[in-house]
């Protein structure tokens, strides 16, 4: 029963390798990037002065070390990245031509299946109002709740309070939730809102059971959970907006309505874009939630619970990967929205 | 922003403004506001309280009655935390996976916050051919769900990178704690991208007077980045740390493939998981072992909220 | 602040942890060759010869069942010197892939489906069973079970535990209480559910949830009344496909286990409605019988291990099971029953070596008693055996009469047996008709 520390000890160890491996990478790489340019400016400088002496043409500072420079900032990520994300999103397109076990290539087939299997139809279905409706309900609740929460006492707990789901694992919520949806056929209820339905007089149900209604009832676990960084960033913009000019416009005597559209919301836009970009993404790729609560049994399926059963569970890896390619295809929107943005940004 | 005080951080800067800000606050505040902002917070918290209560009640009482009954037949009892804290099975103890987490966790949040603060500061100020592009491409990557890079990321590390029969990369063939390396490897990979997208929103809206007097004083790019551009963006690293504090350490599927389940190298949310499967009906070890998982990202949260307002405030203060 | 008490807390248990750890290096090793010779190690001098080698074995075991897995082979890790690394996960079926598939593939996994097994024999990972090993199965186990892990002639895995899942659990207190006598035939089965459900209890009661694999208790029923209804031959052609999943066959099965499953009448004793069915979880399904609100579970034997803590298993007991009767008679005893399978992934010579002391009787007799185990190994000693109903399952799967058939889901490609099989009985349960359900399940069989 009793801990036993020396069996941890190399873990600690492991540790501060990791630690020291940190400081030996990203030390070494900036101090590379100080010493060998300024060895190399020492010698332009010294080209400088040998040619001044001369009377020769003044030799320019070389355009190409920009790209070089950012070729060593970029060299880690890119790395990363290449091995970790672009590779398996090579393999995987591939894959989503080919069979179940990987041995044939099958063309479009997997693609012909996720359209016309009723199921999967189902799924697309599903994935299409959970992007549509989280991203929407989240960000206007924050936004309504940063609002609010601008003009209240407590700020700051209440603040925290709405922020605290966001530190629970999706497991952990969707958990918690399922105790909410809880449901006895016979004796006391142990589910609250069954409870709360019981005692106004209503018939306990099975929540999770009732399609459509399940996805919605799962999407408010989301809704839970993401609700709260929608809240915190956006009010963290509404507090940067400068005070004199929303004193300005208290005194040319506007409403509140008038100052929300009007000041509030364009100020805003750019913490707007960040909230609606980032939970449109994480949407997509929702899994624990429909995992833990539903299984993705009685129509609640989503898109990534979905690729990871075929994927992994029923060894229909070209269905698994044509889903996974299709999500690819979900965020071409955002990324073409993403583009115009860094475009105007740029220009601007 | 001025080119006045430009290297004032910009959190600093808002709190400059704050005595007018707050005098307007205060005349804006209301008691309706402040009602519902508080009720609707009570509401919010409702579900989180009601695990609370529940992992404190008796195994018969939680499956039979409701946690509010609690209030009226008060029944208090440790039992589910003694169960999930200190049950003595060979598997080892909590503690232990405790560390664990902390191993893991720790570097998997460093290494990206300077990789892709680095890469962000190259595609906002260094000027190179399809910088645009590239970083497109790298936030479009947040989208490939992670399940599908399992496979080949475990491959890469069990046989190494061959290329027209040359190894390029060994296996790394590691054992027990050593996989911790992977894992942070793992990590390091899949939150790249939404690193780049969060800080590159942030750094690309510094001051671009600020970067220009810096160039024409002579400063290298590395000499910015450190003394200019890491001041500046702390709020926004310490915002960052959190969310990816928060991720790594609720993570159970990356942990499962790459640290294995045994107690030298698996998280808490390991354990957990076991135990909430092998016993699916015992709830009072789930809510437990639910709210043990929850009680260390929320310390790290409240004590680190601060900074995490600020950072993501300054990232879009300007368009 | 917290931060740094943290820090501080790790400097020292690192200094701690480097003054422990120097004294715990060294004392370990010496033991074990002392021990090899002793008398009580004399069984296991076949496997020695491998001192200091490691096996890593991955299976779905978890929690106590793995604490009691380790202890039944402690005593060959002691005199053999081989260590074997057991890691059981929730994830198993989908972890296994994803590590065999990423070049990471432990040395032997217990694989509890026929159907995943031949996935991974069709992509050449898992070897053939060494000599030695294939000699002791043959011996140890009928040809009937050693079919489920053969593959074009070859043996690629030798079985390990079983379970029997053709039972009624009920409470032999009740019925005696209530004059209701055990039934032998699906008539008296039926009569006895009437007689119940007009006393104003519900006999039986049911639950499908199970997490991610939820559905399965729902396909072992159908699979239970298919076996009765069809018999073994039809039941073998419907889990290779030779008929479809919508054949009236099975419709006809299907129907049967819904006059009882998805009759309000009949069910669900203590949760509800036939509803309720699908959201209870397998656990807890059988319970109310110990409150009597419930009379009758159909779950198999590892049920046992399920019930509340003080429950006293035994044909004189709280709880007891009786065999699931046949429906026709002149088909036999049709037996439904499971189990998993040993395979390796590597042909080291101690990976063999463990392999082989697995299907040996020693292991089996010394898993057995521990407790809550059985095996269809022929050495398992039924004297071992110390739960009642183990009891009773070793005697069925040793009985000569009985026609042993393998879980169908286990059998059938993990699309349909882990996929929409599953799915479908909970769609089943939660409405759907028979006919759009096994439609449903016969469009998603993988060509």
């Amino acid at each position: 029963m009793e801990f036993d520390f020396a069996e941890e000890q190399p873990k600690f160890l492991m540790l501060m390798y990791g630690l020291i491996a940190f400081v030996a990478v990203v030390g070494g790489l900036l101090l590379l990037l100080d010493v060998v340019p300024a060895w190399f400016a020492r010698r332009h400088e010294a080209k400088l002065v040998a040619a001044s002496a001369s009377g020769a043409p003044l030799p320019r500072r070389p355009k190409q070390r920009e790209g070089l420079f950012a070729l060593f900032f970029l060299l880690p990520t890119l790395l990363l990245l290449a091995v970790g994300l672009v590779v398996p999103a090579i393999r995987t397109t591939l894959l989503s031509f080919m069979d179940g076990s990987s041995s044939h290539w099958v063309g479009l087939r997997n693609y012909g299946w996720m359209f016309s299997e009723d199921s999967i139809v189902r799924v697309l279905i599903n994935t299409l109002i959970w992007v549509l409706l989280v991203p929407l309900v989240a960000t206007t609740f924050g936004l309504v709740y940063a609002v609010l929460v601008d003009r209240a006492r407590f700020e700051a707990v209440a603040k925290s309070l709405i922020f605290l789901p966001m530190a629970i694992s999706f497991v952990g919520a969707s958990i918690i939730w399922k105790f909410v949806y809880a449901y006895r056929g016979e004796g006391d209820q142990i589910g609250l809102l069954n409870q709360i339905v019981v005692s106004l007089g209503g018939e306990p149900k099975q929540w999770l059971l009732e399609s459509p209604l399940n996805t919605f009832l799962l999407i408010v676990i989301m809704v839970w959970i993401q609700a709260g960084f929608a809240m915190v960033v956006l009010s963290a913009a509404i507090k940067a907006i400068p005070a004199d000019i929303v004193e300005a416009a208290r005194l040319d005597g506007v409403t509140p309505w008038q100052m929300f559209w009007r000041i509030t919301l364009p100020s805003i836009r750019p913490a707007l874009i960040v909230v609606v970009v980032t939970l449109s993404i994480a949407t997509l790729k929702v899994f624990d939630i429909v995992r833990t609560a539903t299984n993705g049994n009685y129509d609640t399926s989503v898109i990534a619970n979905e690729m990871y059963n075929q994927a992994f569970r029923y060894q229909q890896n070209g269905q698994g990967s044509a889903l996974a390619v299709f999500l690819f295809v979900l965020v071409v929107p955002i990324v073409i929205y993403q583009i115009r943005n860094l475009r105007q940004q740029r220009e601007g | 922003m001025t080119t006045a005080t430009p290297t004032v951080p910009a959190g600093t800067q808002a709190t400059g403004k704050t005595t007018s800000a707050r005098r307007v606050r205060k005349r804006l505040n209301s008691p309706v506001a402040t009602l519902v902002s508080i009720v609707i917070a009570v509401l919010w918290t409702i579900p989180t309280f009601g695990l609370l209560i529940s992992s404190i009640r008796p195994e018969n009482e939680i499956k039979t009655t409701g946690w509010w009954t609690f209030f009226s037949h008060p029944q208090f009892t440790l039992e589910n935390y003694q169960q999930v804290l200190f049950s003595g099975s060979s598997s080892g103890q909590l503690a232990s996976y405790f560390i664990n987490s902390l191993a893991i966790t720790i570097p998997s949040v460093l290494f990206p916050l300077a990789f892709a603060s680095l890469a962000a500061y190259a595609l906002a100020w260094i000027d190179f051919k399809g910088r645009d592009w590239l970083y497109i491409a790298i936030f479009a990557l947040q989208i490939v769900p992670l399940q599908m890079a399992l496979v080949p990321l475990l491959k890469f590390f069990s046989t190494g990178v061959t290329v027209a029969g040359v190894t390029v990369l060994p296996a790394w063939d590691l054992v027990d704690e050593q996989k911790f390396a992977q894992v942070w490897f793992a990590h390091t990979c899949f939150a790249l991208p939404f690193a780049v997208f969060l800080l590159h929103n942030f750094i690309s809206q510094l001051p671009r007077d600020l970067m220009e007097a810096a160039r024409v004083d002579g400063a290298t790019h590395p000499k910015i980045f450190r003394t200019i551009v890491l001041p500046l963006i702390t709020p926004a690293l310490a915002a960052f740390g959190i969310f990816q504090f928060l991720w790594v350490w609720n993570d159970l599927l990356v942990a499962l493939i790459f640290a294995g389940g045994g107690n030298e190298t698996a998280p808490l949310t390991v354990r957990l998981a076991e135990m909430a499967g092998t016993r699916g009906n015992e709830w009072q070890r789930l809510t437990a072992g639910a709210f043990v998982s929850i009680v260390v990202p929320l310390i790290v949260f409240l004590s680190l909220q601060r900074y995490f307002v600020r950072g993501l405030l300054a990232g879009s203060v300007k368009g | 602040m917290a931060f740094a008490r943290t820090r501080q807390a790790l400097a020292i248990a690192g200094v701690l942890g480097l003054a422990l750890g120097a004294t715990a290096c060294g004392t370990g090793n010496d033991k074990k060759s002392d021990k090899a010779s002793s008398p009580e190690c004399a069984a296991y001098e076949k496997y020695q010869g491998h001192d200091g080698k490691k096996v890593t074995i991955y299976s779905s075991i978890r929690d106590i069942e793995a604490d009691r897995l380790e202890q039944s082979w402690k005593q060959f890790e002691d005199c053999t010197g081989i260590t074997i690394d057991h890691e059981g996960s929730g994830e198993f079926e989908a972890q296994l892939g994803v590590r065999v598939d990423g070049g990471n593939a432990p040395d032997l996994a217990f694989i509890p489906q026929p159907g995943l097994l031949k996935r991974f024999v069709d992509s050449g990972k898992i070897k053939t069973v060494g000599a030695d090993t294939k000699a002791l199965a043959e011996q140890n186990f009928t040809a009937d079970w050693l079919k489920y892990s053969t593959v074009d002639g070859k043996l690629y895995g030798v079985p390990l535990g079983s379970n029997v899942k053709s039972y009624v659990w009920y409470s032999p207190k009740t019925f005696k209480e209530k004059g209701w006598t055990v039934p032998t035939t699906w008539d008296e089965l039926i009569a006895l559910s009437d007689k119940i459900a007009a006393s104003g209890t519900k006999p039986w009661c049911a639950g499908i949830e199970s997490g991610d694999a939820t559905g399965w208790p729902a396909t072992d029923w159908i699979e239970d009344v298919m076996l009765r209804t069809a018999g073994p031959e039809v039941y073998d052609q419907w889990t290779t496909h030779g008929i479809p999943f919508n054949d009236p066959k099975v419709a006809d099965a299907v129907n049967k286990a819904g006059t009882i499953l998805k009759n309000e009448k009949y069910v669900n004793g203590g949760f509800g409605g036939v509803k309720s069915i699908a959201t209870t979880s397998f656990q807890e399904a059988g319970t109310p019988i110990t409150t009597g609100k419930c009379a009758m579970h159909r779950q198999a034997s590892f049920y046992a291990n399920q019930w509340p803590k003080g429950t006293k298993v035994a044909e004189d007991g709280d709880v007891f099971a009786f065999y699931f009767p046949a429906i026709d008679p002149a088909k036999g005893k049709p037996v439904l029953g499971a189990g998993e399978f040993v395979a390796a992934f590597a042909d080291r010579p101690e990976v063999q070596a463990v392999q082989t002391y697995l299907a040996s009787g020693e292991y089996v007799n010394s898993r057995a008693k521990i407790g809550d185990w059985l095996s269809a190994n022929k050495k398992l000693d039924i004297n071992n055996v110390p739960n009642p109903v183990d009891k009773l399952s070793v005697q069925i799967l040793q009985d000569p009469k009985t026609v042993f058939r393998f879980d169908g889901s286990d059998l059938m490609p993990a699309a349909v047996g882990a996929g929409t099989f599953w799915k479908g009985m909970v769609d089943w349960i939660n409405g759907k008709d028979t006919a759009t359900v096994l439609n449903g399940i016969e469009s998603s069989w993988p060509k």
